[in-house]
């Protein structure tokens, strides 16, 4: 598209005139909550609904947004990197709000008791409903990270996201997570259970051999007459944070030069907006829109950004709206574009918080829900420990519920220290709350579970520390791969986000004695992307901690010392 | 070791050269590449040395150079580097790995009248800059992409 700043600014200036409710502190009337999902007038003749990154959550959850989200380089202070309140004033959200509960991580345990869980699958079913009721033909567009998060997922092989996101109604979806169960499962769900119904998009997913594309790479879909292209970028690094072994013969990678080639065919065939559903990451995408020209939007996912408003980055031929929708159930994403004689003209943006109680849920998609739970209900039900405080994951370093991951490697494997991966999803407790075989596996439940337990030297562990930490905080987007860092168990560092791999970690020690570079110690970690890994599933040994403790009182987070980013707007 | 990685990387570069000349038919053929292999310059341990022995003295940096490879590397072991030269009368290309055991990972002449564009697969151990050197006119161009190998883990 082609919008001046000027333009772009009195845009986003309409859409908050006709934006969500922010003020209501306490729940809604009945009144007030129809308001809430009211769009109101159409702002243009296409809409698009975007959801991503949901993790399998089909039931209403707890989720905490992170404290700590540092931007670093060009990113530092700039959407996604605005945690607390430096969120709420960039994007004008009032404190105390439910739209600041669903943005931020301010006060979470009153808040979450004020306005109650959010998202699930009945509740985004019933709100899609409802925008397809006052915007007839609005597609919807699924990011991907569907199929994986769950105790569910895990044990039907997605089964229950697949049939999940078909009465939905998902359009089009990309994808990463879902490779984790292997090509063949992908290949084998694409060609049966989506076909027909579900597009799966991916321009960067090649074969090894000869490079021949394994999905399509666009699909158009016609909306009020407009002629419109849905590009699928799926996350370009998936061999890499996660096991190559699942999709040997695949290869991904952000591929620029074929993205440009396939929104120049797209508009050959007559688009007239080109949207990449993309599973980059934020940072990545800001970086792409800059240099591949002719995408008027990208519906990106992957990094869990919670972004209120698009950022409008300008390229050599125009300027394309970067969008992140969140996780884990909790929003919608609705976009109107203004098409016309060819090309979007304006827009509007609206990241639709779902609170489950604004919304009846929709009854065939919880009558679904309810099918696919009933085989494992009891098991999940199980309560394993009580929990005295607020557990969550999210954040740049370690959640309390990673602490308590890292506290029963340690104390279950006698190990001196423990690593679990940095990944960003996984739901939140809440103080006084049971916590259940569920909560655990929202934690765990991955394809490659297995505990291993390693005897490094000080050097190696301090190269797989600064390894991850440049996934993280190298300045150039394109080499950050968009977890968040390795969550460290037993041994302390010092952590300087500014510098360059190799001199970012330091000051490591372990009971209050530095670590030696050639001396062994004994690391529990779990997940491991070698082929053959083998050991016992994490989730086992945390439910035998809980088991064992009962009580789970707040924990000792260890986070490392941090230099380098006194005042950076991404950490409080 | 290092015999077996030399052997690997001489593998490389060699079947990148064989499948460019079967592919397009450009290269005068097998026995005139092995004659030309510049086996110094392939088993010099460091990048100048290896420069030297290619005669890549005076390298002046070039946009017209654009080297196609992964900014993170999916598996170190075959790396798709692929090079393209925009200079007029490009009459070879050499691809380093500058931080290989043996940088000098391939190297390719280039007929007069040819597009100048060659794709391979290298060997990485590490994170490295790899280097393009571009002949032309009597000439060296050079430019540099690096190449991330990291642990894996953590999405």
């Amino acid at each position: 598209m082609s919008l001046t700043r000027r333009e772009f600014l009195q845009l986003l200036a309409v859409a908050s005139a006709y934006g969500l409710d922010a003020g209501a502190d306490e729940a809604l009337a009945a009144g007030e909550a129809e308001r809430f999902y009211d769009l109101s007038k159409a702002a243009g003749n296409v809409t698009l609904m975007h959801f991503t990154d949901c993790h399998a959550q089909l039931l209403p959850i707890h989720f905490r947004e992170p404290d700590v989200n540092i931007g670093i380089g060009d990113a530092y202070g700039k959407p996604p990197h605005l945690v607390g309140e430096a969120l709420l004033r960039h994007f004008r959200v009032s404190p105390k709000s439910r739209l600041a509960h669903a943005y931020t991580h301010i006060d979470f345990e009153r808040a979450a008791g004020t306005f109650g869980k959010v998202g699930g699958f009945a509740h985004l079913a019933a709100l899609v409903k409802r925008v397809r009721a006052q915007r007839p033909g609005a597609l919807l567009l699924d990011g991907g990270d569907t199929w994986q998060g769950s105790g569910t997922a895990l044990w039907t092989r997605a089964q229950d996201m697949i049939d999940a996101s078909n009465l939905l109604g998902v359009e089009v979806m990309t994808g990463h997570w879902e490779f984790t169960y292997g090509a063949a499962r992908v290949q084998e769900v694409v060609n049966k259970d989506l076909a027909g119904r579900i597009e799966f998009v991916a321009q960067n997913v090649k074969t090894a051999d000869f490079g021949d594309p394994v999905f399509k790479a666009y699909v158009m879909r016609e909306m009020n007459g407009v002629p419109v292209a849905i590009v699928g970028q799926a996350f370009p690094y998936t061999p890499i944070a996660n096991p190559r072994h699942f999709v040997a013969e695949w290869t991904f990678g952000i591929q620029e030069e074929n993205l440009q080639k396939t929104v120049n065919e797209a508009r050959a065939r007559g688009a007239h907006a080109v949207v990449l559903l993309s599973h980059n990451g934020m940072d990545v995408d800001i970086k792409l829109a800059s240099r591949v020209t002719g995408i008027d939007a990208i519906l990106g996912g992957h990094t869990h950004d919670a972004v209120p408003e698009p950022l409008l980055i300008r390229n050599a031929a125009g300027n394309t709206l970067v969008t992140n929708a969140g996780s884990n159930g909790k929003f919608l994403a609705v976009l109107e574009l203004a098409v016309r004689s060819g090309a979007v003209r304006g827009f509007r943006y609206r990241l639709l918080p779902i609170f489950a109680n604004l919304i009846e849920p929709d009854p065939d998609m919880a009558a679904l829900i309810r099918k696919v739970r009933e085989p494992f209900e009891a098991k999940l039900a199980e309560r394993l420990a009580i929990s005295e405080t607020l557990l969550y994951r999210r954040g740049n370093f370690n959640g309390t519920f990673d602490q308590v991951i890292l506290d029963a490697l340690m104390t279950l494997k006698g190990a001196e220290i423990a690593f679990s991966p940095g990944f960003r999803w996984g739901t939140t407790v809440l103080p006084g709350q049971a916590i259940t075989l569920e909560h655990v596996m929202d934690q765990t439940a991955i394809t490659y579970p297995y505990v291993t337990v390693n005897e490094l030297t000080g050097a190696t562990i301090k190269s797989v520390l600064e390894d991850i930490c440049d996934n993280l905080f190298n300045p150039d987007p394109y080499y950050q791969q968009g977890g968040d860092m390795v969550r460290v168990g037993g041994m302390q560092f010092t952590c300087d986000p500014t510098q360059k791999i190799g001199a970012r970690i330091s000051g490591m020690t372990l009971k209050g004695k530095l670590v030696e570079a050639g001396k062994t110690y004994k690391v529990a970690s779990w997940a491991p992307v070698a082929e053959g890994a083998s050991g016992e599933p994490v989730w086992d040994v945390v439910i035998r901690y809980l088991k064992e403790r009962k009580v789970i009182r707040p924990p000792s987070v260890n986070r490392p010392r941090l230099i380098g980013v006194q005042g950076n707007p991404g950490a409080v | 070791m290092n015999k077996l990685r030399r052997n690997v990387l001489r593998l490389a570069g060699s079947a990148g050269a064989l499948s460019a000349a079967a592919i397009s038919g450009l290269i005068a053929g097998r026995h005139a590449w092995a004659a030309n292999r510049n086996e110094a310059a392939f088993q010099a341990k460091a990048v100048a040395d290896a420069l030297k022995n290619l005669g890549a003295g005076n390298l002046v940096e070039s946009r017209d150079i654009v080297i196609t490879a992964p900014d993170i590397a999916e598996n170190g072991a075959v790396v798709p580097v692929a090079v393209t030269s925009r200079i007029a009368n490009t009459e070879s290309i050499a691809i380093l790995a500058e931080k290989n055991p043996f940088p000098l990972a391939a190297s390719f002449d280039i007929t007069p009248g040819a597009d100048a564009y060659v794709s391979t697969r290298i060997k990485m151990g590490q994170t490295s800059d790899v280097r393009a050197i571009v002949k032309a006119g009597g000439k060296y161009f050079t430019a540099v992409k690096e190449v991330k190998v990291t642990i894996g883990g953590c999405g």
